[in-house]
């Protein structure tokens, strides 16, 4: 026992460097993860902050929102300020259009661009290149040129003013990202596993359906979750093409000059409210799937 | 019944690589053909035209008589084991394995029962709830063996099926699989790149270089008979050993020069012009000597590996070099002198332009 502790001090100087050496190495690399953290923790606070202050205000008495410096801990709850707002005329109504427009948007966008996708993915065709250059330029074109003889067709066609016309066109604006997007999700599922899936019995469509969409879902949902959010913003288009049937970045748009500050926090707070919903649900059934499959 | 016939297949890649060569092959019902031929030669692919998945810009494939080149993979009555692997990563090993039998509708328990079978034959038993990302790398390979076998398909095509095994699993392994498709009754055919493999598994092994099959034949053929310079070299651990020479004529007698020795060459050798000739001749085909000998070449010894069971020996024979083995007794030192003594009917003689054997007998 003795002469074990005497011999430690003794250990041979290279032990002692490299034992010193290795706690250098670890010591960098908690600082590594330390700066990590205080990034990811600032990224977060960038977008976190904002959102809690409107959400916080929102729910305050009205005259709190003046209140200066900010109370960053809620005072009294009020659903004051929200009620007065969803209670003005044709906001839930616009509420319900804007999910319509984007839950159309997503489903017509996915149903003509996934296709598109996976053709750009699988398939060497002629002029394959220049299908993506133009698939993409066609987001070259100016909206506000592109708005009025669309509306006038709208017109003609009977649905202008409706959740329609606006879905086609938000369709029309998220379709090169999800032609692009599909395209890039299904390259990522190799081709191996659809080919094994023919060799076991599967037509290219059963191969399709039991191989390539379970392991494209996650990035089909993260897909979505971008037309979603892009429909969901878009306002210009939505102003042009309907009168009545707002949706709800427009009726905010036209309504906002005209309306105290409250109000607009109010409506902030409602046009975030349900994007974020629709992000975490997505979410989580994203990482469900990633966390399975990916290693 | 399941003859697999090969008529004329090419395969051209981006208008110009001819990945496949006017391959002529058939397989015989139940026959274990092995294609062997180094990285690049065109072993996936042609594997892959007779899966279905590759569309041959010429030539039919026949599958049992019946043509199904333009049939898809489905409709063939094959299954593959894919390089790769290509093991679902979204199912279960169970679901992996059960994958093909579920689109054939096989009752539940029929699943159940044959999974379990295919499982326990690859050891992969106590993993059926897993997913493949919770698997090794040889683990994988060894689901995507049971997926196919599972199938019991009448041609099954295996893609280096044993490239991810440790050495030991692999040899185990190779001897199941060996039984096993001797029990399923199906036509196998094998790609690899390791030749023992190949010498192992093969009722007949196809030798591609270049999209090309140089030779086909057993095994033993292969092995003693080399078609060309390149399967002797590929075939083999060590390789062939080759030495130039000069073909000579004295008193009637034909005679190849190596440096300013001479080895007896078979008179067929006569009806070549004289000029050079390639002299091919396995490692343990050369007895070595320690003391000279009549008729033996005089050689140096370069460099003495003791393998266990014996001893390679590099050689030069003037400015040549040759691989020997020796037993482990001999008594090998570097720089000494040694003689050799090849058997005469073991020599194999090639073009040395060409490459192709001789025909010296
Ligand atoms: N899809 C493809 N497009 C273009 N060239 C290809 C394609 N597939 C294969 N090739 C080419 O064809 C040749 C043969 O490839 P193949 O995959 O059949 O080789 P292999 O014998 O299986 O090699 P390895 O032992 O490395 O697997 C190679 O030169 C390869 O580059
Ligand atoms: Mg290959």
């Amino acid at each position: 026992m003795t002469s074990i502790a005497r011999d430690l001090p003794a250990a041979p100087r290279a032990d002692r460097e490299a034992v010193a050496a290795r706690q250098a190495r670890a010591r960098r690399r908690l600082l590594g993860r330390g700066l990590l953290y205080a990034a990811a923790v600032l990224l977060a606070l960038w977008v976190l902050f904002p959102i809690y202050l409107i959400t916080i205000t929102a729910f305050s008495p009205r005259d709190a929102v003046y209140d200066y410096p900010k109370q960053l801990i809620p005072g009294t709850f009020s659903a004051e300020t929200m009620r007065f707002f969803v209670d003005a005329e044709g906001v839930l109504g616009a509420l319900w259009n804007s999910v319509l427009v984007a839950v159309v948007t997503l489903i017509f966008s996915t149903l003509i661009g996934a296709p598109a996708g996976y053709a750009l993915a699988r398939f060497a065709f002629r002029g394959r290149d220049a299908f993506r250059l133009i698939v993409l330029s066609t987001r070259a074109f100016p909206i506000v040129i592109l708005s009025i003889p669309l509306a006038v067709s709208f017109i003609e066609w009977g649905i202008y003013d409706t959740v329609w016309s606006v879905a086609l066109m938000h369709t029309a604006l998220a379709l090169p990202f999800t032609v692009l997007i599909t395209s890039s999700i299904f390259i990522s599922v190799p081709r191996d596993l659809e080919e094994a899936a023919l060799t076991l019995g599967c037509t290219p469509a059963t191969a399709f359906v039991k191989v390539v969409l379970p392991l494209a879902l996650p990035g089909l949902a993260a897909a979505s979750i971008f037309t979603f959010v892009l429909s969901w913003n878009e306002v210009f288009a939505a102003v042009i093409l309907t009168l009545r049937e707002r949706t709800l970045p427009a009726l905010v748009l036209a309504a906002l000059n005209q309306s105290p500050v409250p109000f607009r926090l109010a409506a902030g707070w409602f046009m975030l409210a349900p994007s974020l919903i629709f992000i975490f649900v997505i979410r989580r059934y994203l990482l469900g799937l990633w966390g399975r499959v990916s290693r | 019944m399941a003859e697999i016939r090969l008529q004329g297949i090419t395969k051209i890649f981006d208008k110009k690589v001819r990945a496949v060569d006017e391959v002529d092959l058939t397989i015989a019902d139940q026959e274990f053909m092995v294609l062997l031929g180094p990285s690049g030669c065109g072993k996936t692919t042609l594997m892959r035209m007779i899966a279905g998945l590759e569309y041959p810009e010429y030539g039919r494939v026949s599958i049992g008589n019946r043509d199904v080149t333009d049939l898809p993979p489905r409709r063939r009555d094959i299954s593959m084991v894919f390089q790769s692997y290509a093991v679902f990563p979204h199912l279960t090993v169970f679901d992996n394995v059960a994958f093909g039998l579920r689109m054939k509708n096989v009752t539940k328990a029929e699943i159940k029962r044959r999974v379990e079978g295919a499982a326990e034959l690859v050891q992969l038993g106590p993993y059926l709830e897993r997913y493949p990302a919770q698997l090794s790398g040889g683990q994988r390979q060894r689901v995507a063996v049971a997926r196919a076998i599972v199938m019991e398909p009448a041609v099954l095509l295996m893609d280096e099926p044993l490239s991810n095994l440790d050495a030991l699993l692999r040899l185990n392994f190779r001897a199941e699989l060996k039984r096993l498709v001797g029990e399923l009754k199906t036509t196998t055919i094998y790609v690899t790149h390791d030749q023992v493999e190949a010498m192992s598994l093969g009722d007949r092994i196809a030798v591609m270089r270049e999209g090309r099959i140089v030779q086909c034949g057993t095994p033993m053929e292969i092995y003693d008979r080399p078609a060309t310079q390149f399967v002797g070299s590929f075939i083999g651990s060590p390789p062939m050993n080759f030495l130039r020479g000069r073909i000579e004529r004295s008193n009637g007698h034909v005679q190849v020069g190596l440096g300013d020795q001479t080895l007896t060459a078979p008179s067929t050798l006569a009806g070549r012009s004289a000029g050079e000739v390639l002299v091919g001749i396995r490692a343990e085909n050369i007895e070595a000597e320690a003391a000279p000998a009549a008729g033996a070449i005089a050689a140096r010894t370069e460099v003495v590996e003791p393998l266990g069971s014996h001893l390679l020996v590099t050689a030069a024979v003037g400015d040549q070099r040759l691989k020997i083995q020796a037993r482990t007794d001999f008594p090998a030192q570097p720089d000494a002198p040694l003689w050799l003594r090849p058997e005469p009917d073991k020599l194999r003689w090639f073009d040395p332009e060409s490459g192709q054997e001789l025909d010296a007998r």
